[in-house]
């Protein structure tokens, strides 16, 4: 914790003796969620006038520390204090945030598509007399803050018609009319390329010249290294490190060795025979092309796996990992795809998920509730939903086989539930997590694809999770393992692939994978 | 000894509690039958009268069954009542010019229902436009149709075979002192068939030791439902019988029930209404299952459209009017989830009957159409609030 302490007085380049003040302090804030504990004492200061790096693995706490920032987690569901100009504040919502001069721009844009820049930027904070809005002061004011930002497109252009890169700087503009103090970007260069990111992060250092103090939360190493002057680390939900670039603190290898430093417990059961079989499943050339987007989400993948292997995909958020896996599995709304899918040597043309299902491919989905599992639907159902052919005949139900097949699946997987009739929503995320990996273990599949397998559910679970995949390999299906967790993936793959930007990076066979080559690697 | 009351004690409310949004339509109805009956010095509980609820709430029963499961997949129906009234014409056609027996027209019809459906499904899944806009232009395009097909004119079926269907009554094999027999041996057979079902039921979940009410409470429960069944079939029989719409009705709701509750279709729907894209990545095609949905509602429509046209014994230009809300409006009292995924066929026809009931016990005590709409209007609202208060109780975590 010795990184924390903070010189409040140091000497400006000029020369010019310069108070430093913070202008925003959390201290010791704890946050919990049902079964986790988000932030544990978390103590972070942001200095006015700088650009504050924040970093840190998925699930360290950053977003949770921000929404409690912003308001998002009020007053009162967390324990620790705001410190904003030396006043002790208690928010109770997004609003009183934003009143203080907070200002979080967060990775889903919150801009309305079909409304026009002047509309959006004083979206919420119209300039307005008794509710009748002066659209001809809007967008003056509107073109004043575009030229803020350096953006060059008619204040009538709707948000539709402009590419991501111009999207966040409308959403700077936004902040800069609410007259912001703080301004928060979460990982505002995700989904840029590399000249829009480039022209993003010089924003930042004009505006800190004009006294806009900014957080920056980014997987981009690189990036936060460019700009930042301070870069705190968090880790499992705690603040490890505080460097500062004027005491030339900041380097890379060191940030990635506090954003990982974590040991590595034995919560990864150990498989004693590995025995790796023929390829199963062969991607070449893969390429899925997002029409909505207009880019690649997938490009050039090359890809295999073999009978009775984990191959983990790591990356980062917004790599294109789920995008690959939902393009072999065949459900690819609005994608162009390319390429070749070979399933024990004999090229396949996956239409559809049914397509994917009938040649064995089974997915668990990363995000469980939002399409993995039917939440106002019982246990029995939800696990029968995939292969309801093997219980039924002329298409009427068995109901007797489901009950038997989804007490088996219970017994085996160790679902915690107080019956097999018990809606999926009651259960805890374990337990639908099991559930899910249930539904598709009953699909009979050969490759097994599971996506962020442990997200959000606590340690125990995860294990056993593991195990079960331990012992789907030993009995010769493959699994692919797509996951953000990097302990995970060293403890539980046989082989490594490493997504970044859409693309295969390369691959680490598990002996030289270390959490420092595939971070480098992921963030390109 | 304390325990195992204690225990009961737990029991009874607990499942009463988990299965209140079920049973709470059952307990409206109940309550507004008696206080109507009451409020009518007992007249609302006659023969005639009960015979005459169950057959004026015919039509109307069979939208609402077709349109639960169009708003249990997440869509709506607004094109089915002047469908009901375009296809109902086109039966008085069919049997009046045409002279072709009910039991062609029937079939007939019917299929022509199902094509148009599948027209309106296509639209929707295929092409992406939404229910509402696609049946809104439907209710149009078929209000045009049916004054088309009519040229503005009252057609009589002439056939009194056909009107049957609307008016008549199941033959009877020997009648005792103005008793219906057959009747009664129908409400016998219904009765020992539900305990026969119940029965097997309890055993099956006791052979997987899941969790049954208790012997008594079981028992209970059997001769309450068979007591009430009972009564019911008993008043019809001592008027003229079960009359073919109610036959129909029945026909209708016991295949229905049997899809959503015991095939792959019914499970497939109720997939695609809880959560489309886990539906889709289950393998289960959404597109075909919204065709299956819309050619079945509007199959439905066209049954209703010929017990209507029986009814009245004639198609009118403007029969079919507003026979879409009254079907909605049903399959939300029954419970029905606006949000998709959830609602029974048999609740939906227990919300028919409580619309139904409210119409006829307002007409008995000649109270003015004006309030009845309002009065209808605000049972719709208290129903949709009594199912969304009951869900968010139930979705404690354990």
């Amino acid at each position: 914790m010795s990184g924390t302490v903070l010189r409040h007085i140091h000497y400006m380049p000029e020369g010019v003796v310069f108070m430093a003040k913070n202008i925003l302090e959390m201290r010791n804030i704890t946050k919990e969620f049902p079964g986790v504990r988000a932030l544990d004492q978390v103590n972070f200061q942001v200095q006015e006038g700088e650009i504050h790096g924040l970093v840190g693995e998925n699930g360290a706490g950053k977003s949770t520390l921000i929404k409690i920032l912003g308001g998002v987690h009020s007053y009162g569901k967390y324990s620790g204090d705001i410190v904003l100009g030396e006043q002790i504040q208690k928010f109770s919502g997004i609003s009183a945030s934003e009143k203080q001069g907070i200002s979080i721009i967060y990775q889903e844009l919150a801009l309305i598509p079909e409304m026009s820049v002047y509309e959006n930027i004083f979206l919420g904070h119209e300039i307005e007399r008794n509710g009748i809005v002066n659209w001809n002061e809007t967008r003056i004011r509107a073109i004043d803050m575009l030229k803020k930002v350096k953006l060059d497109v008619h204040p009538n252009t709707k948000i539709v018609d402009l590419g991501v890169g111009k999207q966040q700087l409308i959403e700077i503009a936004k902040a800069l009319s609410k007259e912001v103090k703080l301004l928060i970007l979460d990982e505002p260069t995700a989904a840029l390329n590399n000249d829009d990111s480039e022209n993003l992060l010089q924003l930042l250092k004009e505006l800190k010249l004009h006294g806009v103090t900014c957080i920056l939360i980014s997987h981009k190493l690189k990036e936060v290294i460019s700009v930042a002057d301070t870069v705190t680390v968090l880790r499992d939900g705690k603040t490890v490190h505080t460097m500062k670039k004027e005491l030339s603190e900041i380097n890379e290898r060191d940030i990635i060795k506090h954003m990982v430093g974590r040991e590595i417990e034995d919560v990864f059961p150990k498989r004693s025979n590995k025995n790796f079989g023929e390829v199963q499943l062969e991607v070449k050339n893969w390429t899925a092309f997002d029409k909505k987007l207009g880019r690649n989400v997938v490009q050039d993948v090359d890809f295999n796996v073999r009978s009775g292997e984990i191959v983990g995909i790591a990356g980062l958020m917004g790599a294109g990992r789920t995008e690959f896996a939902h393009s072999i599995f065949g459900n690819f709304k609005g994608y162009q795809l390319s390429g070749d899918i070979q399933i024990q040597g004999e090229k396949v043309n996956m239409k559809s998920p049914r397509n994917a299902i009938k040649n064995g491919l089974a997915y668990v989905s990363e995000d469980r509730k939002g399409n993995g599992l039917i939440l106002e639907t019982d246990v029995k159902q939800n696990i029968t939903l995939a292969n309801l052919k093997q219980i039924s005949s002329a298409k009427i139900i068995n109901k007797n086989e489901e009950i038997k097949v989804a007490e088996k699946f219970r017994k085996s997987l160790r679902i915690k539930t107080p019956s097999i009739e018990q809606k999926v929503k009651n259960l805890s995320g374990g337990n639908q997590q099991k559930v899910a990996i249930a539904k598709w273990l009953f699909s009979e599949p050969n490759i097994l694809i599971l996506d962020e397998p442990t997200r959000g559910i606590d340690v125990g679970a995860k294990q056993e999770i593991y195990t079960i995949m331990n012992n789907l390999v030993s009995q010769g299906l493959c699994v692919i393992m797509i996951s953000s967790e990097l302990p995970e993936v060293l403890g539980m793959s046989d082989r490594v692939y490493v997504m970044a930007e859409g693309k295969m990076i390369g691959q680490l066979p598990i002996g030289e994978a270390t959490q420092e080559k595939i971070m480098s690697m992921a963030t390109v | 000894m304390s325990s195992i009351s204690n225990k009961i004690d737990k029991i009874i409310p607990k499942s009463i509690k988990e299965n209140i949004r079920d049973y709470g339509m059952y307990i409206a109805l109940a309550v507004i039958i008696l206080i109507f009956n009451y409020l009518t010095q007992g007249l609302f509980l006659t023969p005639r009268v009960i015979s005459d609820l169950f057959n004026m709430t015919g039509y109307i029963a069979v939208l609402a069954v077709g349109m639960t499961l169009i708003i249990v997949i997440r869509h709506i129906d607004l094109s089915v009542g002047f469908i009901a009234g375009f296809l109902g014409a086109l039966a008085a056609i069919l049997s009046s010019r045409f002279g072709l027996p009910i039991w062609l027209i029937i079939p007939i019809v019917m299929s022509a229902g199902a094509i148009i459906g599948m027209g309106n499904g296509f639209i929707v899944a295929n092409l992406g436009v939404p229910a509402f806009v696609v049946t809104l232009a439907g209710m149009l395009v078929f209000r045009g149709a049916l004054i088309r097909i009519t040229k503005s004119q009252t057609i009589f079926t002439g056939n009194d075979a056909f009107n049957a269907i609307g008016n008549g009554y199941i033959p009877d094999i020997a009648n005792i002192d103005g008793v219906h027999l057959l009747t009664i041996i129908f409400g016998i057979i219904g009765i020992v068939l539900f305990t026969y079902f119940e029965a097997r039921n309890r055993q099956k979940q006791l052979a997987y030791s899941l969790k049954v009410s208790t012997m008594p409470l079981f028992i209970a429960k059997i001769l309450f439902v068979s007591t009430v069944i009972m009564y019911f079939v008993w008043k019809l029989a001592s008027f003229r019988g079960l009359s073919w719409t109610v036959l129909i009705v029945a026909l209708v709701v016991g295949i229905y029930h049997f899809i959503t509750k015991h095939t792959t279709l019914g499970r497939h729907i109720y997939a695609v209404g809880g959560n489309p894209e886990a539906a889709e990545l289950s393998g289960i095609s959404v597109k075909f299952t919204t065709h299956i949905v819309f050619a079945s509602m509007t199959m439905l429509a066209a049954l209703s459209g010929i017990l209507f046209t029986a009814r009245l014994q004639s198609a009118s230009p403007t029969a079919g009017t507003l026979f879409e809300l009254d079907a909605i409006a049903a399959a939300y009292v029954g419970g029905v989830s606006a949000s998709g995924g959830v609602g029974k066929v048999t609740g939906s026809i227990i919300g028919a009957l409580v619309m139904a009931s409210l119409t006829k016990g307002m007409d008995l005590m000649v109270v003015g159409v004006s309030y009845q709409y309002m009065i209808k209007g605000l049972i719709l609202v208290a129903a949709v609030v009594f199912d969304v208060r009951t869900r968010n109780m139930k979705s404690k975590r354990i």
